[in-house]
């Protein structure tokens, strides 16, 4: 089954690509509303600024598509700023509008830590989830992010610190997205991915 | 759960071929980036810089292969840089696969160009290099890969740099560079204390207790070396278990 990956000019679109290649995973990359609409599954990756993402998938016409797909059961992956416009709004650009599948708003993390938070971190896992599946307690994730969500509800499924406590990961029906970049996170990077690939695959035979 | 201190091999390439000298100069052929990449994404580098030293425009697109062809080989960050003079430069370097750039030169004669670089991209994308040579009582920020000096503290412009929207500080000691006499570990720790952006250490790297001193002593958040790593003096391994043992949290599995 073809992985579709939202293209927006997200700086991390190739590296998604490769680290899937490598698997064997076969993708395409989804530019415009039509393709959105025939995905079967989709990644959101992203790197940058909250505002300028939403603006964008606002200007290209795939702000609905994408919320429509998700409606529809589409199983989607969104990655570090893709998971952040998965919430209703975010701090770093309170007059954009995020796509608003999950309730709340993004915040900044405190200052009172070096940010960005850049670099390799551990998760706490707090329930068995699919993207999780088979990742070691103590496996190290590579994070660059500055904004993050403090609170997913039950949708959480990991949480990392930095300053302050944040969601890492999370998962809600077809719904999964993490904070940190699986696509730049090694063997637990490329474990995290293939999970989400299989569930996509499990979800299109039924 | 803490983040991890990061190791960093550096590629240092006349835009095609790993090159090595000795505080920035005599250099010779260290190896094809592709392969060294290939080999320390395989044993543990927590990210990978390359960067292109001769910088000089003709061989740009040379260079870009280069980050290509390197990129393919990670499943960890990329950063690269080196001659990065406006945000056309900076995303092309992006395009060919990095995740980071790093400006030097043209933002000491510009410093608006850090502002545009992290507006375009972010500033979890932009890397300040700061090449510091110590002149008297202080440390001056050096240009045109160590060969003259801006004129500016070093200290003073890497927290104008991070005003202005940097969000790392990759800080090498030229006195040290290639000399295997240990990181500049007053420098380090002085800059580390004022900025508020993650700190890589470069320049001396010899053996584990240099990084460890980097770490305890300079609060680097992540300490960077070439030559040693090149060379296998020093296994990546090896070098993480023996801070592991020191306590220093350190990324251990693939």
């Amino acid at each position: 089954m073809k992985i579709s990956l939202v293209e927006y000019d997200a700086g991390n679109l190739p590296s998604v690509e490769r680290a899937l290649a490598r698997q064997g995973v076969e993708t395409e990359r989804a530019a415009t509303p039509d393709s959105i609409a025939a995905a079967r599954a989709l990644i959101l990756p992203g790197v940058g600024h909250f505002g300028q993402l939403m603006r964008t998938l606002g200007s290209r016409g795939l702000f609905g598509p994408i919320r429509q797909a998700i409606g529809g059961g589409v199983p989607l992956l969104g990655i570090c700023l893709g998971l952040q416009a998965l919430f209703a709004s975010s701090a770093e650009a309170p007059e954009d509008r995020g796509l608003g599948v999950l309730p709340g708003a993004v915040s900044a993390l405190p200052v009172t830590a070096k940010l960005p938070h850049m670099g390799w971190n551990q998760l706490r896992q707090v329930r068995p989830s699919v993207l999780l599946e088979g990742i070691p307690t103590n496996a190290y994730f590579y994070f660059a992010h500055s904004y993050a969500a403090r609170d997913a509800g039950a949708s959480a499924i990991a949480l990392c610190e930095h300053g302050v406590p944040f969601v890492a990961a999370l998962e809600h029906q077809n719904l999964f997205a993490v904070q940190f970049h699986p696509e730049k996170s090694g063997d637990a990077g490329a474990r995290v991915l293939a999970n989400f690939v299989a569930r996509a695959g499990a979800d299109n035979r039924v | 759960m803490t983040l991890a201190r990061r190791i960093i091999p550096c590629l240092d390439t006349d835009g095609e071929r790993v090159v090595k000298g000795v505080q920035f100069f005599n250099l010779r052929d260290a190896g094809d980036p592709a392969a060294l990449a290939a080999r320390y994404n395989r044993e543990g580098a927590d990210e990978l810089v390359v960067l292109d030293i001769a910088a000089s425009r003709d061989h740009r697109p040379t260079f870009l292969e280069t980050i290509r062809r390197v990129a393919a080989e990670l499943a960890i960050p990329l950063t690269a840089g080196g001659g990065v003079g406006d945000v056309d430069e900076g995303r092309a370097i992006l395009r060919s696969g990095a995740d980071k750039l790093t400006v030097n030169t043209a933002a000491l004669r510009r410093p608006e160009l850090i502002t545009d670089l992290a507006g375009e991209f972010g500033s979890q994308a932009v890397v300040l290099a700061i090449d510091a040579k110590r002149v008297g009582e202080r440390c001056e920020a050096y240009v045109r890969g160590g060969r003259e000096s801006s004129g500016r503290d070093a200290v003073d412009w890497a927290i104008e740099g991070t005003q202005r929207g940097a969000g790392e500080i990759l800080l090498t000691s030229m006195d040290r560079d290639g000399t295997r006499s240990g990181f500049d570990l007053c420098l380090t720790a002085t800059i580390a204390g004022r900025v508020t952006v993650p700190l890589i250490a470069s320049g001396g790297a010899d053996g584990p207790s240099d990084f460890l001193e980097v770490f305890e002593k300079g609060h680097a958040d992540a300490a960077l070396a070439a030559s040693i790593f090149h060379d296998s003096v020093q296994g990546l391994r090896e070098l993480k278990c023996f801070l592991h043992s020191q306590g220093v949290a350190v990324r251990l599995s693939g």
